[in-house]
């Protein structure tokens, strides 16, 4: 589905991605795994052409992305719940998740997709009309995730969803993301929670300064030697 | 003072006031999605009143459609200078966009010199708007009823496509977090250009009246209006349409009255507005309706 191929960006004077090569098959778990600063979510950016790419190439189905405006990528099926929520916080929890369905016309579908959301994120539906800068972290992280899914995307891509979250809530957001995936979404998961990002990949890749080092389905490279020491901390 | 002339000196100040507001408008609305002050814009309004001026003049056209076709004009002018002078720089520092924006502002104003000559024009005032009426010794133009209804027409307007509609959404979506808001798969720029429309048609719409009211027009008409309206802005809080209403009717109603107190200091009247202007950056610089920024 997504093909990435010998990818370079260089970012504010840094060699940013290295060569990084990746693959997302359609209706997979995904994940990136990576300590702070690796490059895990300038690969996201590049995807969405947020970030200008050196060299090498993002496929998408059979469609070329780096060269691509960023809302035409959104448009290509692509969404992402960025790092740091960025919801919009002067807007409305209800306008926020519209906002994710900014490019749909079909009204129908787009309330049957809003109800689907509020499914899943009941809180969501309690503060449909607050102001999003009255939610919580938590709160905001779940409206950022639904705004991606009002896109009805072919891929989501999810930077740090359990980023500053507490314990209780990470288990939920883990939750989420198996049902979004189970309604047929393909993810692309970026997490520093390494253990928890395995538990539910089907592939892992890990990423170290701009390059991947490992990759492995989810349940190798938990019980890689390296992985363990580096990401899981030595209990495990 | 005599109730009399009180009252006369409110509808002055009002409609003035209101023609602030609406040039404030434009001002305001693209600060708050670009956080750039265009100072081109007073001139914008200058170029809608000359637009307005030839189709009754050389056109022959009937004066409202003169009128409508000049807000139309003057809207296509608006996103031809941002796609011709700001989308260039639009991820330059910003202070590159400032000094663009001046430049623009230089660039209309001395193409018109060239091209509509330095001369004052006189501007056709429609006969259904120059009535004078006198209603308990106060004597007024009918034009003067009429702008403030008008501009709270033209302010309805743009609230409702701001808050209403989902090109106002993404309005507001920008002025928060541009990025973000690509993300959503909206074209950025195309939410720009149709901001730099709606607020040069109401500028335009700002200019024609103040053209009917005075009732003469030249190239260098819109350099005071423009900068008194970016005092409005600035008063209301800028980023704030309703805010930038608010900042002009008081600026309109505090020039006015202050000079009929006070007739001696008339010569001062442009002064009070940039003294304004410098007390709200000193003592409260998100203005009155400006939001809280964060720290």
């Amino acid at each position: 589905m997504l093909t990435i191929k010998d990818l370079n960006v260089h970012y504010g004077g840094i060699h940013a991605l290295r060569g990084v090569s990746l693959e997302v098959p359609e209706g997979k778990i995904i994940t990136l795994v990576g300590a702070n600063g690796a490059g895990k979510s300038t690969l996201l950016r590049t995807i969405c052409s947020l970030v200008p790419a050196t060299s090498g190439s993002i496929k998408f189905f059979d469609r070329e992305l780096t060269e691509m405006l960023s809302f035409k990528v959104v448009q290509e099926g692509i969404a992402m719940a960025p790092e740091g929520r960025k919801v919009f916080v002067n807007l409305s929890v209800y306008e926020n998740l519209m906002m994710g369905a900014f490019n749909r016309t079909n009204h129908d579908e787009i309330k049957k997709d809003l109800d689907s959301v509020f499914n899943i994120f009941p809180r969501l539906k309690e503060r449909e009309k607050q102001q999003a800068a009255t939610l919580s972290g938590g709160e905001q992280q779940m409206l950022a995730v639904g705004r991606a899914l009002m896109s009805r995307p072919k891929l989501l891509m999810l930077d740090e969803p359990s980023l500053g979250l507490a314990p209780l809530l990470i288990k939920e957001v883990f939750r989420v993301i198996r049902a979004i995936h189970k309604e047929g979404t393909t993810i692309l998961l970026i997490e520093q929670n390494a253990m928890a990002a395995l538990q539910i990949a089907h592939y892992g890749y890990v990423m170290e300064t701009g390059k991947i080092v490992l990759e492995g389905t989810g349940e190798d490279l938990l019980n890689d030697e390296r992985v363990k020491k580096a990401y899981l901390g030595e209990s495990i | 003072m005599e109730p009399t002339v009180f009252a006369q000196q409110l509808i002055n100040g009002i409609s003035l006031g209101s023609l602030y507001g609406l040039i404030a408008i434009g001002y305001t609305m693209v600060y708050g999605i670009l956080r750039l002050i265009n100072f081109a814009h007073g001139d914008v309004m200058m170029m809608g009143c000359f637009f307005a001026f030839y189709g009754i003049m050389m056109f022959s056209l009937p004066w409202w459609a003169s009128f409508i076709i000049a807000l139309v004009l003057t809207g296509l002018l608006g996103v031809l200078i941002d796609r011709g002078a700001y989308r260039p720089v639009r991820n330059a520092p910003r202070i590159s966009a400032l000094i663009t924006a001046i430049g623009v502002s230089f660039l209309l104003e001395n193409a018109g010199l060239v091209v509509f000559g330095g001369r004052q024009k006189a501007f056709y005032r429609p006969e259904i708007f120059s009535e004078v009426h006198t209603i308990g010794g106060v004597r007024f133009l009918e034009l003067l009823i009429w702008v403030p209804i008008i501009t709270l027409l033209i302010l309805a307007v743009i609230l409702f496509i701001i808050y209403k509609t989902k090109v106002g959404r993404a309005m507001r979506c920008i002025s928060h977090d541009m990025e973000t808001t690509r993300l959503m798969g909206v074209d950025v720029n195309r939410v720009i250009a149709i901001t730099f429309a709606v607020g040069s048609v109401a500028a335009a719409a700002g200019g024609i009246m103040w053209a009917m009211r005075y009732p003469q027009i030249n190239p260098l008409m819109g350099i005071i209006p423009g900068l008194k309206a970016f005092v409005a802005a600035v008063l209301g809080g800028i980023g704030n349409v309703a805010g930038a209403m608010i900042g002009g009717l008081l600026l309109g109603l505090a020039e006015i009255l202050l000079v009929a107190i006070r007739p001696d200091l008339s010569g001062y009247r442009d002064a009070i507005a940039f003294a304004i202007l410098i007390l709200i950056l000193i003592f409260r610089p998100t203005g009155l309706m400006g939001e809280k920024l964060p720290e």
